[in-house]
């Protein structure tokens, strides 16, 4: 059984100017110690996707319908309390996107990893320090940190700390919302780098939500791309990678710039659809270069192509 | 052992646009009450310290760097947004801009060559016409409240371009097709927010193309966007080089986008060029063990990757500005540093044609 799955989920903002559907009809599983990545372009709905698995969508936005079972229980039917005490930051956790300005100034980092170990485990200051001190060492940093504030720490460093409260209470899975924009190339690597050992030696399993599929592959085992709202394709990743099947996948596969390849790149003309007037039929068809009539009048089926391997592309339907 | 640095500003070619002659940028820290009555000295951020370069007509000249090497200073040393704080800026203006400054005395040499630096009166204004700047960022580069016809009349108004509001409507129209936001009609209304991040930053190349500049500053002009239309904005920029004439300083931190698009790469730490050199080369064939670091990092699309941990030969982080390491300034974090590179900074010499390095481990003769 798959420690997360999550099953026709949708979650749409209410705004005076109409409904946003910024995820709309998702369904998708992640097993145990697996590494999920979701990519696609900004405002295709991938933070909301995470923010729902959390629970944590901010109003006027809501799960409107679907399930997410966590562990055997169905999240979106818990009571707020229930949530709490199981699992937020128990089972799930999450490192933010600008986890730079994730962190409290005015309290030390100690302070505010310790945190979550004495609401939601009972242990005194003094026990949960040394917890502290433990987790800052797995994520590379030196436990004497634990006294200083945050201003006084580097962009990298502030980085780990937010990983370091993220793995503090041993989650079974944590959500990452594009946790090395705004760092730079060589902390970048570092921190990938970080994520890779904690994969091996935690085995919890991870999500991973970044729009750079060059940073991607360095660590999902599967991929799913979004695009308005639903998910496009999803698969193992070296199966994505090298045999795309969604023309959107392949479009954004062709945009990367290589550092030694020397073949032009490619992009994918127009913008993204307004979320609340989306187009009929195939979502991504205003702006597919394959696009048939039924495109436009249908929506494609989510296919099983391969085992574990689902596209939603006409091109895919076999008749 | 020759220690002697090449001046890479004697390589002048008739095809050079732009000379950087060691260039200093020096920002004072701000002392307090307290330091001021202790008598404590001022401290300087040496953003840029001692920078020297051509720039070819034509050319994609790209500057890279971890933020804070001082690369966006150079590029608004450049555009003379900030006063540089010693050294010299060469730049060889359109034949326009040369008759100004001749009519206001200004000394020009022989090659054609004017001083931008402290240029004051009828010639600055003319230089802002000529160099004009890309900004990173798409969404706070635009006032918000005014519309795109707006923000692109503005600097024709100021340049007194465009006799009647016919002529200046005709020239925004042209410049938005330029940048293929069309039909033009349909964007001339809009506000910053009725944009996406991709047309906003086209709104920018057009209002920094609309007073016809021969050089472009552009500082980090895709970072902010997304990957899939990243290329887009890339292929417009190379597009209108060609169909324009123009020379792009190109600023990035992203070396895969630097190799696509840059003819020449120079490497920025702490204030200094420490590789220089043909884009493929420098590339392909990294000698400076920073510049070696740098592509190391950069991520590849290719899943088998995750299954290694990424070695990348660097120790540590960027040392602060205001105290820069003696010596080689990337001793600190060399993996190769020997006890030369302490004590004394390295020549910035030619290790092979047109491909320049300043690194003690590369002096071998």
């Amino acid at each position: 059984m798959p420690l997360l799955e999550v099953k026709n989920l949708k979650t749409y903002f209410f705004t005076v100017r109409g409904i946003v559907r910024a995820v709309d009809n998702v369904s998708l599983s992640i097993g145990e110690g697996e590494v999920l990545g979701l990519a696609g372009e900004s405002g295709c709905g991938k933070s909301t996707l995470g923010y729902s698995i959390m629970r944590l969508v901010p109003p006027p936005g809501r799960i409107v319908d679907g399930k997410i079972i966590f562990d055997g229980n169905d999240i979106t039917r818990m009571s707020e309390h229930e949530l709490r005490s199981k699992v937020r930051w128990k089972g799930i956790s999450m490192v933010f996107q600008g986890a730079m300005n994730a962190l409290n100034p005015v309290y030390t980092v100690g302070h505010q990893v310790a945190e979550p170990l004495i609401v939601h485990k009972g242990l005194t200051k003094h026990e949960a320090l040394e917890h502290v001190k433990e987790a800052l060492k797995m994520v590379g940093l030196s436990p004497e940190i634990v006294r200083r504030y945050p201003h006084e720490l580097s962009g990298g460093m502030k980085q780990r700390v937010v990983i370091a409260m993220a793995i503090i209470l041993r989650p079974k899975l944590i959500i990452a919302d594009e946790p090395t924009t705004a760092l730079d190339v060589v902390i970048q690597a570092q921190i990938m780098n970080l994520f890779k050992k904690l994969k091996r030696e935690l085995k919890s399993s991870m999500i991973f939500i970044t729009h750079d599929l060059s940073l991607l592959s360095e660590l999902s085992d599967k991929i799913a791309i979004m695009y308005a709202g639903k998910i496009v394709e999803i698969g193992p990743s070296e199966n994505v990678y090298t045999d795309p099947k969604h023309p959107y996948t392949q479009g954004l596969l062709r945009s990367i710039p290589r550092l030694h390849g020397k073949e032009k790149i490619t992009w994918i003309p127009g913008v993204p659809p307004d979320l609340r007037r989306p187009p009929p039929g195939c979502r991504f068809h205003p702006r597919c270069p394959y696009a048939m009539d039924i495109c436009k009048k249908e929506e494609p089926p989510f296919i099983e192509i391969d085992p574990g391997r689902f596209v939603a592309c006409w091109l895919c339907v076999k008749r | 052992m020759n220690e002697e640095s090449v001046d890479l500003t004697e390589k002048v070619s008739p095809n050079t646009v732009l000379v950087l002659k060691n260039v200093k940028k020096y920002f004072p820290v701000k002392r307090g009450i307290l330091d001021v009555l202790l008598r404590k000295p001022v401290l300087y951020v040496k953003a840029v310290d001692g920078v020297s370069f051509c720039v070819e007509t034509g050319e994609v000249f790209c500057l890279v760097g971890e933020s804070g090497c001082g690369k966006t200073t150079t590029g608004r040393l450049i555009t003379r947004l900030i006063k540089l704080t010693s050294g010299r800026i060469l730049y060889k203006p359109k034949e326009e801009t040369l008759e100004i400054a001749k009519a206001q005395g200004l000394n020009i040499d022989d090659r054609g060559f004017l001083d931008i630096s402290f240029v004051k009166g009828p010639t600055d204004k003319a230089l802002r016409r000529d160099i004009q700047m890309i900004f990173q960022d798409p969404y706070g580069s635009l006032d918000p409240r005014q519309t795109v016809y707006s923000a692109l009349e503005e600097p024709l108004l100021i340049h007194k371009i465009g006799s009647s509001r016919n002529e200046r409507y005709e020239l925004v129209v042209k410049a938005l097709e330029e940048v293929k936001l069309v039909p033009p009609e349909e964007f001339l209304g809009r506000f910053p927010h009725m944009l996406s991040g991709g047309q906003r930053q086209r709104v920018n190349i057009a209002r920094a193309l609309i007073l016809r500049p021969k050089l472009i500053v552009a500082d980090e002009p895709v970072s902010m966007l997304d990957v899939s239309i990243r290329a887009e904005i890339l292929q417009l920029m190379l597009d209108l080089k060609e169909s324009r004439r123009l020379t792009y300083i190109f600023i990035t931190h992203d070396l895969a986008v630097a190799s696509y698009i840059c003819n020449k790469i120079a490497v920025m730490y702490l204030g200094k060029i420490v590789e220089l050199g043909e884009t493929r080369k420098v590339i392909d064939n990294p000698y400076h063990p920073y510049t070696k670091a740098l592509i190391a990092a950069v991520p590849e699309p290719d899943p088998s990757n995750r299954f290694r941990i990424r070695e990348v030969p660097i120790i540590g982080e960027v040392p602060s500005a205001v105290a820069i390491p003696s010596g080689c300034r990337f001793h600190t974090r060399c993996l190769y540093a020997m006890d030369i590179c302490k004590r004394k900074e390295p020549p910035f010499i030619e290790v092979e044609p047109d491909h320049y390095v300043a690194c003690w481990l590369h002096m071998k003769k």
